[in-house]
């Protein structure tokens, strides 16, 4: 392969890469005057590296980065999630600190560049570009979330997601040690001839390291606890950064390695993601019933969410695969419009409101905004004629396939616990009384887009969408088999 | 004669130092951050000793990969911890509890 045909297949990144570090000059030039024209040029960005996703697929640098229908699935759901959360900023940085100038020029760069590193991850074919990939986003996502330098609470759960998020790497980077030391390659093609020749106590070691920081970065139970800190703390639109494309990103590479660099040792990762599945269901549906937080709420939803994709990963069947990437898909949409709808939550003065409490009445003050709240969270619990039942149905499909039984049971009475606590905020919004501290909610015509677009595409319209989501998903899947 | 087995002890005496010291500590963020050093430089300690015994380099190349990133990691690491100093006044670990968790 040549290194022309390299640069082909890379291209996505590429544009990324010098389309960011471009608008870091024009940032440095124009200062924080210039946030508007960046926010959008970096969104045409997003979309043009989209577009270049269809240039062909191969495996270019000698093994290091793989350009097929799983990455490009990935980088869609990664890209899209990119665009919202950026274009989702400018008002709340504006309204959060009258004083402040606003948006600084540098988040939607910060966004970039943390999504070369999440197309790396996602296009891995050696532990070495794993790495320097899953380094790129996380570096990025710290500096993010603790983005608001005036707050303290941004600047203690940028802290604490450095410290754990550091830890994290440290774990799954030791655990890559060892697979290279007793399997001698670093590259995903090796690693599985390697483990397809019998399971040593290094190797074992290294697998177990390596899933452990796995995850942590999919905040799976019992690595979660950095994630309700760092969501409350950091700003509502990095907030909606973190918990959609990030964990597509963690969730895609955990998927490549364990299918395509450790499939031989299948037994042996089933174990620990079934284990991390379950536990991750369990507290992600128990532990959120008592917050009062939305965005904490929200956290434990993540970890839920994060819980029902693992099982499908658990099957470990092409089918299985194809669900998890579906419920992404779902996730992601669903994720990013019930964030738009809590940035709306603010008080007479614009500032954010995260109270669950403050949602009280909503259903009068603001119908539609109410109603969509009430179709996230419906479709968040996954209740039927909302799109996100879909998924979970995939998961559980795949789960009993394989004949997971008790998993799936186990999933699906998690689930209705879940239900619990999502339908409880849509009890406060239809049917208490409105607080005296009521919310002024007022958006933009861009976060109501956002919006009324995500809230259809959970609806039951969704399922229209089936047999694309269904072609897209299952290609993709065939790619790592 | 030391061979690759000392090594990989040394490493791993390295390694759990580096994660007692994050979680064990209860004075002070900078200690963490050492700590968080001392994790990556077990981890190059683990890469150079198997790449010297397989006769592969690719685990040095790596290493020099490590080093990289993880002095980006300090900096960024510092520069989180000097806003945080700045608001609070104190980087003590007990006091890092805004957020209950």
């Amino acid at each position: 392969m040549s290194y022309v045909e390299s640069l082909t297949l890379t291209l996505p990144e590429l544009v990324l890469t010098i389309g960011a570090l471009v608008l870091l000059l024009v940032a440095g030039w124009a200062g924080d005057k210039a946030t508007r024209a960046i926010s959008w040029a970096s969104v045409l960005l997003l979309f043009v590296a989209g577009l270049t996703l269809n240039c062909g697929q191969g495996v270019a640098f000698g093994g290091q980065y793989q350009a097929d229908a799983f990455a490009a699935f990935s980088k869609v759901l990664i890209y899209f999630a990119a665009g919202a959360s950026i274009l989702i900023a400018p008002r709340f940085f504006q309204l959060a600190d009258g004083s402040h100038v606003g948006l600084r020029a540098e988040y939607p760069i910060l966004i970039l560049l943390a999504c070369v590193g999440m197309g790396m991850m996602v296009s891995a074919g050696d532990m070495m570009s794993l790495y320097v990939g899953l380094e790129l986003n996380s570096l990025a996502a710290y500096v993010l979330a603790s983005f608001m330098r005036s707050d303290s609470r941004s600047a203690e759960a940028g802290l604490k997601y450095f410290v754990l998020g550091a830890l994290a790497s440290g774990i799954l980077l030791y655990g890559i040690s060892l697979v290279y030391g007793f399997t001698g390659t670093t590259s995903f093609a090796g690693i599985a001839k390697a483990y397809g020749e019998g399971m040593s106590m290094g190797k074992l070691f290294g697998l177990v390291f390596v899933f452990s920081g796995l995850a942590f970065k999919v905040s799976a139970v019992p690595f979660h606890m950095w994630t309700p800190d760092v969501y409350e703390g950091a700003p509502t639109p990095v907030t909606t950064f973190f918990a959609s494309a990030p964990k597509v990103a963690a969730m895609g590479m955990g998927v490549r390695l364990a299918v395509e660099a450790m499939g031989s040792a299948a037994d042996q990762w089933q174990q620990i993601v079934i284990f991390a599945a379950l536990a991750s269901t369990v507290l992600g549906g128990v532990a959120a019933i008592n917050q009062t937080n939305i965005k904490r709420l929200l956290a434990y939803s993540s970890i839920n969410n994060v819980g029902f994709a693992l099982i499908g990963l658990a099957a470990g069947t092409k089918e299985g695969i194809a669900a998890v990437l579906t419920y992404l898909a779902v996730y992601v949409v669903m994720t990013i419009g019930s964030f738009v709808c809590v940035l709306q939550m603010r008080d007479a003065e614009g500032r954010p409101v995260e109270n669950i409490s403050a949602l009280a009445g909503l259903s009068r003050s603001r119908p539609g905004l109410a109603a969509a709240f009430a179709v996230f969270m419906f479709s968040l619990a996954g209740i039927p004629p909302l799109f996100g039942f879909w998924p979970k149905f995939l998961v559980f499909d795949a789960a009993v396939a394989v004949g997971l039984l008790p998993l799936a049971a186990v999933g699906i009475a998690t689930s209705v616990i879940g239900a619990f606590y999502y339908i409880k905020v849509v009890k406060i919004i239809y049917f208490d009384e409105p607080a005296s501290d009521a919310m002024i909610p007022a958006s933009t015509l861009v976060e109501t887009g956002l919006m009324t677009a995500t809230a259809l595409a959970v609806s039951p319209l969704g399922y229209l969408a089936i047999p694309i989501l269904a072609t897209l998903s299952g290609r993709a899947a065939g790619a790592l088999f | 004669m030391i061979g690759l087995m000392h090594y990989l002890v040394v490493s791993a005496i390295l390694f759990v130092l580096g994660v007692l010291g994050i979680f064990l500590n209860r004075k002070n963020v900078i200690i963490i951050l050492m700590a968080v050093e001392l994790i990556l430089l077990a981890v190059n300690i683990n890469l150079v000793a198997f790449s010297a015994a397989l006769g592969d380099l690719v685990g040095q190349i790596f290493a020099m990969f490590v080093l990289t990133v993880a002095a980006g990691e300090a900096a960024i690491g510092l520069a989180i911890l000097v806003i945080y100093f700045r608001g609070r006044g104190t980087i003590a670990v007990d006091d890092i509890n805004r957020m209950k968790g």
